[in-house]
């Protein structure tokens, strides 16, 4: 009888170890379709992002005449700032061709420095009216199409009609570039600068300074109010059908899509309240809305998870719910409330759909100076850079994506840390 | 059930105890959880600087019973307590009663050791603390060192009261939750099943510990041993599906059995 279970176990072997090397590469399987995911995206997103990270520039000797900066001689800033440098950027340029005579090809020629070099001439100024009068070197942005010329993103034996610059405007490029004007730089302008129609002189600093607006009001007000929820909903709430209507709603809310609550800050804060429209204040209010199902949900979990007999010790020795929750629950619950609270962040970080609709999708050219001021967010940056002309956004749309994914890297990483900080061993 | 119609000593109409003090009283004691009927009309006297042992098989409301007398069961929602349970003639359901107040008077150590997943020191100093009973850091010192000597643990810990409670063994732990229970002074401790988790060793040290604490406590323990009940008890209860079946001195239930479910229980017959 023995001898026959042994056998019949044994003639089953095979069979159950296939069975499990089968699942085990199923598993496998699943995890390098997903890496081969990730690594495609990457890859794309590098590809086409790494060059906006480098600025072609060109060194232009612009002689500042004292009768156009500063005719008066008097150094009013008013002056200053209003001078027509423009003018000056342009004797600069026609100065290196003078061959170049008909007005048509003069305004190719001038089209390949940037507006930025006005702007440019001016900050020098600015910061040293001293200067004025003499003959200075300055450092200016190239026009986004030569920059990719620069980059070799531009097809040179395409047919002249079918890209944006002319074989003139070429031919002056070169003889820029072999008289050694040209130079490729770190393109410092993509963190310092907002939102341009310029492809060369746009960056994301706006859009990460108005993220972060954003951001810091969702935070101040889900969190507390997410945790809040939660511990009454999980300590106090009597377990009632009203309790039960809450919680069904709560994971009902979580499931919404996100444009609803764009929706409903449209027509409630905007509307109702009359706030300023492309406000972060409203984004923040909309992205609360939108996270606090996230959070209430994990701080639960995280309240759930701790054990009865840490209540019970504390009820044991007289202490009150209130010193119970706040001295044993609350602490041993931290870390699952962080993490529940970062991932709400991050998406909320991400978030577009909502922001379109109460107007953070203008364009705006200016950091936002504080949570009131009109702003855009990055995931919306990168919808405005992706819907762009230009085809010097391309490589920029990328580069911002990049930097938003190094945000939520570097979040996630942060609820990592923060949750090893609070953990405790029971 | 035999029981059921049957008068028998410990039940509602128990005789009160003339020759010694009271210290906790139950009469007419009902527990529902629910729609279950758990505990049904015990009326119980405890008596004050002694150990009271609850035994009873397994679901026989013992655990229940003790948890009604620091009202524990006030945090299951779906309990009800209806009855009279009196601590020092004062009934502990009456409104005027703050269940904070009560459970200071009343402390508990729990089946499992349940240490705060704070330091030794804190765990001692966490109830003085929140009732304010220690005045400075000196005073606070001072509560944590006796309560640790009086639960024997203090030599064992003195060196590293700033390591984890959760680091200590199990024995010990169970001994740190004592002393914690002891920090607040209460009048009544009540343990249930104290030992249920500890190896042998670690029992007899907690049996040593509850022997020596009976001459400043009142002491209620639930134990599933009938040796231990034996060993430390000097009046005993036995409880059997919700009811009282039998309550008297220790000696006299385990050697004289009134009833015979407990003289069934105490003989190994069922439980």
């Amino acid at each position: 009888m023995t001898s026959n279970n042994t056998d019949l176990v044994r003639a089953g072997l095979a069979r159950r170890y296939r069975a499990e090397k089968r699942f085990r590469l199923y598993g496998l399987g699943a995890i390098l379709v997903a890496l081969a995911m990730l690594l495609t995206l990457f890859v794309t997103i590098f590809g086409s992002g790494l060059g906006a990270f480098t600025a072609t520039e060109m060194t232009l000797e612009v002689t500042l005449f004292p009768q156009d900066v500063d005719p008066e001689g008097n150094r009013d800033p008013d002056v200053l700032s209003a001078a027509n440098y423009r003018k000056l950027i342009s004797q600069a340029m026609l100065d290196l061709f003078p061959d170049v005579t008909t007005r048509q090809d003069r305004r190719a020629l001038l089209a390949i420095v940037s507006d930025g070099a006005t702007y440019e001439a001016r900050r020098r100024v600015m910061a040293d009216p001293s200067l004025i009068g003499q003959r200075i070197d300055i450092t200016v942005p190239v026009s986004s199409d030569f920059d990719l010329l620069n980059k070799g993103k531009v097809d040179e034996t395409s047919a002249e009609h079918e890209r944006r610059i002319t074989d003139k405007q070429i031919a002056w490029f070169k003889r820029l570039q072999d008289r050694g004007m040209i130079s490729t730089t770190f393109n410092k302008r993509l963190f310092t600068n907002s939102d341009s129609r310029q492809p060369e002189l746009a960056g994301i600093l706006g859009a990460v300074v108005g993220s972060m607006y954003t951001l810091l009001i969702t935070l101040a007000l889900s969190f507390p109010i997410g945790v809040a929820a939660a511990v009454y909903l999980e300590e106090y709430a009597p377990q009632n059908w009203f309790t039960d209507m809450i919680e069904v709603n709560i994971n009902n809310l979580a499931a919404v899509p996100s444009i609803v609550f764009g929706l409903l800050g449209l027509a409630v804060f905007l509307n109702v309240f009359g706030m300023p429209r492309s406000a972060p204040v409203v984004g923040g209010l909309v992205l609360t809305l939108m996270t606090l199902p996230t959070i209430i949900i994990a701080s639960r979990a995280a309240l759930k998870s701790v054990p009865p007999s840490i209540r019970e010790a504390a009820l044991g020795v007289g202490a009150s719910k209130l010193q119970m929750i706040v001295h044993h629950v609350l602490p041993l619950a931290m870390p699952g409330m962080l993490t529940g609270t970062i991932i709400g962040m991050a998406q909320a970080l991400g978030e577009t759909a909502p922001l379109l609709m109460i107007g953070m999708v203008a364009f705006i050219a200016d950091v936002p100076g504080g949570p009131l001021a009109p702003s855009t967010v990055m995931p919306v940056q990168i919808y405005l850079w992706a819907d762009s002309a230009e085809r010097a956004f391309v490589e920029r749309t990328s580069a911002a994506i990049m930097i938003l994914l190094a945000f939520l890297v570097f979040m996630n990483a942060g609820a990592v840390v923060l949750r090893k900080k609070f953990e405790r061993k029971w | 059930m035999t029981d059921q119609h049957q008068p028998f000593e410990g039940t509602a109409g128990q005789p009160r105890i003339a020759d010694r003090s009271v210290k906790v009283s139950a009469t007419n004691a009902n527990v529902y959880y629910g729609e279950k009927h758990a505990i049904k009309d015990v009326g119980l006297d405890i008596v004050a600087q002694e150990v009271t042992a609850f035994i009873g098989p397994s679901g026989c409301g013992k655990s229940t019973f003790l948890r009604c007398l620091n009202r524990m069961n006030d945090t299951i929602d779906i309990c009800r307590v209806t009855g009279d349970i009196r601590l020092d003639e004062e009934d502990i359901y009456d409104r005027k009663i703050d269940v904070v107040e009560l459970r200071a008077r009343v402390g508990m150590v729990f089946q499992k050791p349940n240490p705060f997943p704070k330091s030794i020191y804190e765990n001692i100093a966490y109830g003085p603390r929140i009732h304010g009973t220690a005045t400075g850091k000196a005073e606070l010192d001072e509560i944590v060192q006796s309560s640790l000597v009086r639960a024997g643990l203090w030599e064992e810990v003195k060196d590293r009261l700033d390591s984890p409670g959760t680091g200590l063994s199990g024995g010990q732990q169970q001994r740190l939750c004592i002393a914690r229970a002891i920090a607040v002074s209460p009048e009544v401790i009540l343990m249930d099943e104290p030992c249920s988790a500890l190896d042998p060793i670690a029992t007899a040290k907690i049996e040593e510990l509850i022997d020596e604490l009976r001459t400043n406590f009142t002491i209620v323990i639930v134990t599933h041993s009938m040796q231990q009940a034996a060993r430390v008890s000097q009046r005993t209860a036995f409880f059997h599906l919700g009811r009282l079946i039998e309550c008297g001195d220790t000696e006299t239930i385990f050697t004289n059995p009134q009833h015979n479910l407990t003289q069934g229980y105490i003989t190994g017959r069922f439980g």
